[in-house]
């Protein structure tokens, strides 16, 4: 167990008092801490919102990013340099809104990298429009008549795509989350982690009351290794319950570091020894 | 001498391997070989051509006269028998049966059923070019594709020598004596210089034409050892690349026009993150989806100002492969000298020409990736990228290479330590370090090259892919006498301005040369010195500039 206050920053914090954000990045602290992930083995990757603000709140390396595109550059680091630790750590409009192609297609990739979103089923930092998530019919900043698109379902929508590690947490439940963040970083390959986090200032419809009331753990019994079930757990969301803890893994799924013959079979590719002089047989062929 | 060969027919019709076994037995043979493709953006049927120049002497581009045309189907004889010189001819199948003096009619159909083998056809033809211009056969079987079998070759040597037969020589040529060349064209030529330059990552999606920048890099990743990624759309591309180059990668990105207009946002994100970074830009003529297998250079102004905000960034047009190769390599070290973007621009023409040029020097060519270490940390010392330095570069780390470091970088603005700020007086400072990297990459840039008489009349201002044809048409002028230059500019911003001042003040009428509708160099040029053109020479219809052309339209616009 490294000490914890070696993630501290003494970057004045931005989010609202109250904000179910403190809790994440205080179980993030504790989920990198008790792994051992020094700062400079870590790399926090993220795009633009509140929740992707993290990389200044956590003393480690840091890429904030462009809105949405917190995803590609993560899988950039990771494909040059295998040692450091990805975290990307942003928000529902940021994960599956601008950035919705990516999210797609890093599970697809399958890359060892761990995807936080904070998803407090709101714009945050623009001040209160609906999200992805946001349920329909809510009254948000922008839809005042209600949502009228269709919530979508990050969790269904990853299992179907093949995610190997789907996971839904809740900032009231501490214990539950790190370990559910430390699952997700040891798990091996792409591996996403929906947080329902309420949004103090823009969020009055799902509030820590209205997801305390409804969430509920998975107990030893369920096997989150059953797809068909997994997908059936992944539906579940509303007023019958909320189910939280991993919903679906799958073990030994190759990844994209072990199917890449270059990334497999060499040292990282930041570190290769490279002179002009080594592109002479390429250039030998045109002859 | 030069001759102009043309080869022409349907997609689908085999005449990439006739021209490529053309090409490579002249190259061999000694001469001087330039060749050029007209394709449509379709699979099968349409109308395709490769025009193939050849001589004992260098050939910088295509040419509109025909010696020979190569017909493999009606519509090449109908489409470009005009172009024949008095002396030219056609060679076509008897089955064609085209009915004009031009016209050999050979057996080509025939001689395939003879060997038994259909799909020589293309090599029958070959053959009959080879002896009408009586280049020897010497060597030839060295230059058929690799990937056919024993027996295939034999049956295509076969094809070649029975084509030869076919008729009597028509024109001869010196055999040449070129020896050192290498036979390429400008995208590989990127993807080598990026190579050579230590290039170990490459994201991109595939669009025409600068998808064989990738598709080369693929082929070689192996056994160079980099990463080349295709990635789901232009925008992860670029971010992906950013990531990479954050992390320590040599990394590029490559799209055309429509691609590139999607990796804009993302361009602003190297510059406040000071990420090093090339990004090629293979112009076709839009907007949208355009002529999308044609060329254009209509690009110029959006690189220039592509994406929102200010930042330092540099962008280079390629000339021909060898600036391809050359600048590819010095753009890698000067993205990593001023933590930026370098942008690449070529077109259409550029990436897919081919020609005979001297082979890549690679000695005296150097990697330099300014990186820092520790060595840049007193005692203590808490890492800041972006420390405040005087010329406004901050030593750059690397993440995970130093014990106790870490190396954070924003895309908002931020303070030295990459924390993100409001503070007016920080804001200032760090617009400041930036933009006097923009000072710093002047002492960087190169001028223009010029050719032409010493004390010009007139000069020819053109930049990038119109290179070639530029030269060979102030060659013609010259020849008459007509008092002509041109300035061919290679890197365009910062804009070079020593030869254009000195040629402004010398000449009496400056042209700008262009490749697109609204005269982009020339306002470029208007907006950082004032000089303006007094003509211009334009051309949108997404066919490259000829020579000719030039020459035609110098004389009767300019003179
Ligand atoms: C290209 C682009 N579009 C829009 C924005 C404005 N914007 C910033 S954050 C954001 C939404 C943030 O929502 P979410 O990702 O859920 O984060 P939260 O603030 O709720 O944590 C938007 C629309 C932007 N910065 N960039
Ligand atoms: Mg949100």
């Amino acid at each position: 167990m490294l000490d914890i206050k070696l993630y501290n920053t003494n970057d004045e914090n931005a989010w609202c008092p109250g904000c179910g954000n403190f809790s994440i990045l205080d179980a993030l602290k504790c989920a990198t801490a008790e792994l051992e992930i020094r700062p400079e083995d870590l790399v926090v990757v993220s795009g633009i919102g509140q929740a992707a603000k993290t990389p200044h709140y956590i003393r480690a390396n840091g890429f904030n990013g462009l809105h949405g595109r917190a995803l590609p550059p993560a899988q950039g680091i990771k494909m040059v340099n295998k040692n450091l630790k990805v975290i990307v750590t942003s928000g529902d409009g940021d994960s599956y809104g601008e950035g919705g192609n990516h999210f797609i297609h890093a599970i697809r990739r399958n890359m060892d990298i761990t995807h936080l979103v904070y998803d407090n089923q709101i714009y945050g930092l623009t001040k209160g429009q609906g999200s992805p998530t946001t349920a329909l019919g809510q009254k948000t900043t922008m839809q005042f008549e209600g949502v009228i698109q269709n919530p979508l379902n990050p969790l269904a929508l990853a299992i179907a795509s093949g995610a190997t590690f789907v996971a839904r947490t809740f900032t009231g439940d501490r214990e539950g989350m790190i370990k559910i963040l430390k699952e997700a970083i040891m798990h091996k390959g792409y591996s996403l982690v929906d947080i329902l986090q309420p949004c103090v200032s823009f969020n009055k419809v799902n509030t820590f009351k209205w997801y305390m009331d409804r969430v509920y753990s998975l107990d030893e019994s369920y096997d989150p290794t059953n797809k068909v079930l997994a997908f059936q757990k992944a539906l579940e969301f509303g007023d019958d319950g909320i189910p939280v803890g991993v919903i679906y893994r799958e073990y030994n799924k190759p990844i994209f570091e072990e199917l890449h013959p270059v990334i497999r079979d060499n040292e990282n590719v930041i570190d290769r020894v490279w002179n002009p002089q080594d592109a002479e047989k390429f250039i030998e062929e045109f002859m | 001498m030069k001759y102009n060969i043309l080869i022409g027919g349907q997609a689908g019709q085999g005449m990439d391997t006739i021209s490529d076994v053309l090409e490579k037995h002249l190259k061999s043979r000694g001469l001087f070989v330039f060749s050029n493709k007209d394709y449509m953006s379709r699979v099968r049927g349409g109308h395709n051509f490769i025009q193939i120049r050849f001589g004992d002497e260098p050939v910088y581009s295509h040419y509109p006269e025909l010696d020979l045309i190569i017909a493999l189907d009606k519509n090449t004889i109908e489409f470009h028998r005009d172009r024949l010189k008095a002396s030219g001819s056609i060679i076509a199948d008897e089955l064609i049966a085209y009915q004009n003096e031009r016209v050999i009619s050979l057996p080509i159909t025939k001689a395939t059923k003879e060997i038994g083998f259909y799909k020589a056809f293309g090599m029958v033809a070959a053959g009959a070019a080879l002896k009408y211009f009586n280049i020897s056969l010497e060597g030839v079987e060295k230059v058929l594709p690799k990937k056919f079998s024993d027996e295939i070759k034999t049956k295509n040597l076969d094809a070649i020598k029975k084509g030869y037969e076919l008729l009597e020589s028509r024109l001869s040529l010196s055999e040449g004596c070129t020896s050192n060349n290498i036979l390429i064209n400008g995208n590989t030529a990127i993807a080598l210089g990026a190579l050579a330059g230590g290039l170990s990552f490459y994201s991109a999606y595939p669009m025409t034409p600068a998808t064989s920048i990738m598709t080369y890099l693929s082929k070689k990743q192996v056994e160079a050892g980099i990463v080349v990624e295709q990635v789901e759309d232009e925008i992860s591309a670029i971010n992906m690349a950013i990531g990479a180059s954050y992390a320590g990668a040599r990394a590029m990105t490559g799209s055309s026009g429509g691609g590139f207009s999607l990796m804009v946002e993302a361009l602003g994100l190297a510059g406040i993150t000071e990420t090093p970074l090339v990004v090629v830009n293979s112009q076709r003529p839009g907007p949208a989806t355009g002529l999308p297998t044609r060329t254009e250079q209509s690009d110029l102004s959006f690189m220039l100002t592509a994406s929102h905000g200010e930042f330092p960034r540099m962008v280079i047009a390629l000339r021909n492969p060898e600036d391809a190769f050359y600048q590819t390599f010095r753009a890698l070290n000067l993205a990593d000298k001023y933590q930026t973007v370098v942008m690449i621009l070529t077109d259409q023409y550029l990436a897919d020409y081919r020609m005979t040029i001297p082979k890549f020097k690679l000695d005296g060519l150097k990697i330099e990736r300014y990186i820092s270490g520790e060595e840049v940390l007193e005692e203590g010392e808490e890492y800041r990228r972006y420390k405040l330095t005087g010329n406004g570069i901050s030593p750059r780390l690397i993440p995970g290479k130093v014990e106790g470091q870490i190396v954070l970088v924003d895309s908002d603005e931020h303070t030295e330590y990459s924390h993100i700020t409001e503070s007016a007086e920080v804001r200032n400072a760090m617009m400041e370090k930036r933009m006097k990297k923009l000072e710093l990459m002047k002492e960087d840039i190169i001028e223009p090259e010029y050719f032409g008489v010493e004390k010009p009349e007139v000069v020819l201002i053109g930049w990038g892919s119109t290179y070639g044809p530029l030269k060979e048409a102030v060659e013609m002028l010259n020849n008459e006498g007509y008092r002509v230059g041109a300035l061919s500019f290679g890197d365009i911003y910062p804009l070079p301005q020593k030869l254009l001042r000195k040629y402004a003040e010398e000449a009496k009428v400056l042209v700008n040369v262009e490749q697109n509708y609204t005269g982009q160099l020339a306002k470029l040029i208007m907006q950082e010195t004032g000089i303006k053109m007094d003509k211009s020479i334009l051309k949108y219809d997404g066919r490259q500039i000829d020579p000719k052309e030039i020459y035609n339209r110098v004389i009767s616009e300019v003179l």
